[in-house]
C-alpha cells in the first residue's frame, strides 16, 4: 500500500456543490440516480483511474435513489468514505454500497420532510411573506438569505459528518437521535401550524346579527363637540374612556364567533379540508372550489 | 406596459431559474415570495409584485415535492401571474386577480412537471450508456440538460405570455366585474386552509395535536410575532422530549449514553 488516494477538503466541496443539482435530472424510474452519480464525480475521478473502475462506479451509482435533497448530503458524505476505501484496497462491495445507501435514504427523507418542507419553510416563508404583503422588500431577502443559509451550512456539514463517520453513521442514527429529531420537529411544526391556522385562514361573516340603539351616554355626540383641533381631542379622549363612535352598535356574525375565540371559523374550515383529502378529494379540485364559495359567498352578502 | 428587450431577456432569465429550482428545490427562486418580486424588480414594478409573491407564498406555504408525489407548481404560478400582473398595467388593484390566474396555472404547470420528468427518464438511459464508457463529461452534459430542460419548461410558457402582449392580457382582464375580483379575494383567504391541511394529516398524530391547541390559542394574543411563536414552539419541544425521556427510562443509571445524544455527537465529532 504504497499511494494511498484521500480525498482533500477541495474535493469534498466539489461534491457538496454539485449536490445542489442532485434533483437535475429526476425521473419517474430511478429518480434521483443521475444526481448521485454527478454529485459523486469529482471523487470518483480521483479515486479511479482506469476505464473498468470508473464505469463500474459510475454504474453503482446510477442505481435507484430518492430521499429528501438536502438529506442525501449525509449519504453522500458515507458514500464518499466507503468508495475510498475500497479504491485503497479495502473489500467493500457493490451490494454493501448500495445497501448503505438505501438503508439511509428512507429513514433520512422521514428527518426531512417534517424539519425542512414543514417546519423551517412555513416559518420563514410565512414571516417573510407577511412581511412582503405589507409591501416590505426585507421579506423575499430575509427568505432567501436565511433559507439558504440554513440550507448549505446544513449540507455542508452533514456531508462532513458522514464522510468521518463512514459506515458507523447508520449505527449513531439509528437509535434515540433519529426519532427525537423527527418527534421534536413534528411537536414545533404542530405548535406553528395551529398558530398560523389562527392568523391566516381569513373567514369573515359579514351579516348583522344585531343592531341596538346605545344609552345617550355611551356614544359620542359628534354634534355637541368643539369645532377644530379640540373637538378632535375630546373626541379621542371619549373614545378612550370607551364611547362609542356611533349612536347605535352593529354586531356582526363573526363579532359573535370571535366572542368564542378568533380563528374558530378558520379552524373548522382546516379541518373540513383535512376530512376532503383523507376522502382523496384532489388539492387543486378544492382550491378551486373555495375560490368558487369565496364568490358565491360575497354576491350573496355573507362573507 | 410595453417591455423593452432587456426588460424581456431578464424577465426570460428570472423564469429559466425558477424552472430549474422547481425540480432542485435549493435556492428557492421558484417560490412566489422571491419568484413575483425578481419579476417586479427587472420590470420596474416592484411594489405589486412584491405583494403578489406574500400572498401567493401564503397560499403555497404546504405545497412540498414529497417522495415521487409533485406538489401544485410554484414555480409557473408565481411567475406567469407576475407577468400578467406587470403587462395588466393596473398595479395593486390587479393583484387579487393575478392570484386567481396563479392557480389554474400551478395545474398547467404541474402537468408540464410530469412530462419532464418522464422525458428525463429517457436521459437517465443514455447516462446508463455514457457510463458503461466510464465517461464523466458525458454524464456532467446530460445531468446539464435535464436541469435546463426544467429551466425551459417555465421559460417557454413565460414567453409566450410575453409575446400574446400586453393589450389582449388587460383586455381580458379589464371583463372581470368587482363582485367577481372581491369574490376571489376572500377565497384567497380560504384557500390557504388547503395547504396547511395537506402538511396537518402529513405530521398529525395524537401525541403532537396537544401542541397544535396550544399554538391555536397562543396565537389569538396579537402581540406575539411568529418569531416569538417559533421560539415557545422549539421550547416546548425541547421540554417535552427532556421529560418524555426522563418518565420512560425508569432507572435513569443503567443508560447513561441517552442522556444527551445530540451532545454525544458533537463530543466525538
Amino acid at each position: 500500500m504504497a499511494d494511498q488516494v484521500k480525498l482533500t477538503k477541495k474535493d469534498r466541496i466539489a461534491v457538496w456543490w454539485r449536490s445542489t443539482f442532485l434533483q437535475g435530472s429526476w425521473n419517474y424510474e430511478r429518480m434521483q440516480n443521475g444526481g448521485f452519480a454527478y454529485s459523486l464525480i469529482p471523487a470518483l475521478k480521483k479515486l479511479y483511474k482506469t476505464k473498468e473502475e470508473r464505469s463500474a462506479a459510475l454504474t453503482r451509482h446510477l442505481e435507484f435513489f430518492n430521499t429528501h435533497p438536502y438529506l442525501a448530503s449525509p449519504v453522500l458524505g458515507v458514500t464518499l468514505a466507503l468508495e475510498e476505501e475500497r479504491s485503497n484496497g479495502a473489500p467493500i462491495d457493490d451490494v454493501t454500497i448500495q445497501g448503505v445507501k438505501v438503508g439511509m435514504m428512507g429513514p433520512f427523507a422521514g428527518i426531512g420532510d417534517p424539519v425542512f418542507w414543514f417546519t423551517v419553510k412555513p416559518i420563514i416563508g410565512s414571516l417573510a411573506a407577511s412581511l412582503a404583503m405589507s409591501g416590505n422588500i426585507l421579506g423575499p431577502i430575509i427568505y432567501f438569505v436565511a433559507w439558504n443559509l440554513i440550507r448549505m451550512s446544513f449540507m455542508w456539514y452533514t456531508q462532513e459528518l458522514g464522510y468521518r463517520a463512514g459506515s458507523k453513521i447508520t449505527d449513531d442514527l439509528s437509535g434515540n437521535l433519529l426519532q427525537n429529531i423527527t418527534k421534536g420537529a413534528s411537536i414545533l411544526g404542530m405548535f406553528i401550524l395551529g398558530s398560523l391556522v389562527n392568523r391566516w385562514v381569513t373567514v369573515k361573516f359579514t351579516p348583522v346579527v344585531s343592531n341596538v340603539a346605545l344609552d345617550k351616554k355611551a356614544y359620542i355626540h359628534w354634534d355637541k363637540l368643539a369645532a377644530g383641533g379640540k373637538g378632535i381631542q375630546q373626541a379621542l379622549l371619549q373614545q378612550q374612556q370607551g364611547l362609542s363612535l356611533t349612536a347605535r352598535k352593529l354586531t356582526t356574525l363573526q363579532d359573535n364567533l370571535d366572542q368564542l375565540i378568533p380563528g374558530l371559523a378558520g379552524l373548522l374550515l382546516t379541518f373540513f379540508c383535512m376530512w376532503l383529502l383523507k376522502k382523496k378529494v384532489s388539492p387543486i379540485v378544492m382550491i378551486l372550489g373555495l375560490f368558487v364559495l369565496g364568490v358565491i359567498l360575497h354576491v350573496l352578502h355573507i362573507m | 406596459m410595453q417591455l423593452n428587450f432587456i426588460q424581456i431577456i431578464l424577465v426570460l432569465i428570472v423564469a429559466f431559474l425558477a424552472g430549474m429550482e422547481g425540480i432542485l428545490d435549493q435556492f428557492h427562486f421558484h417560490q412566489p415570495v422571491i419568484a413575483c418580486t425578481l419579476i417586479g424588480l427587472v420590470t420596474g414594478d416592484l411594489t405589486p409584485c412584491l405583494i403578489l409573491g406574500g400572498e401567493l407564498q401564503m397560499i403555497a406555504l404546504g405545497w412540498a415535492n414529497i417522495g415521487a408525489a409533485v406538489a401544485p407548481d410554484a414555480a409557473l404560478a408565481s411567475v406567469a401571474s407576475a407577468i400578467i400582473l406587470v403587462l395588466g398595467g393596473q398595479g395593486k388593484a390587479g393583484v387579487s386577480t393575478a392570484i386567481a390566474i396563479a392557480v389554474p396555472l400551478a395545474v398547467a404547470g404541474l402537468l408540464l412537471t410530469i412530462l419532464v420528468r418522464t422525458l428525463a427518464t429517457g436521459i437517465a438511459h443514455i447516462m446508463d450508456a455514457a457510463a458503461k464508457e466510464g465517461s464523466f463529461r458525458k454524464i456532467d452534459f446530460w445531468q446539464a440538460i435535464a436541469t435546463c430542460l426544467q429551466g425551459l419548461r417555465i421559460a417557454i410558457p413565460a414567453g409566450l405570455i410575453l409575446a400574446i402582449g400586453a393589450g389582449p392580457v388587460r383586455g381580458l382582464l379589464s371583463l372581470m366585474p368587482a363582485w367577481l375580483t372581491d369574490g376571489l379575494a376572500i377565497g384567497g383567504g380560504l384557500v390557504v386552509a388547503v395547504g396547511y391541511a395537506m402538511v396537518i394529516n402529513m405530521m398529525a398524530s395524537r401525541e403532537v395535536w396537544p401542541f397544535f391547541a396550544i399554538g391555536f390559542v397562543l396565537a389569538t394574543i396579537k402581540d406575539l410575532t411568529l418569531i416569538g411563536l417559533g421560539a415557545i414552539g422549539l421550547a416546548l419541544a425541547l421540554i417535552y422530549l427532556v421529560l418524555s425521556q426522563s418518565g420512560g427510562s425508569g432507572d435513569g443509571s443503567s443508560n447513561s449514553n441517552v442522556g444527551d445524544p445530540v451532545g454525544d455527537i458533537i463530543d466525538n465529532y
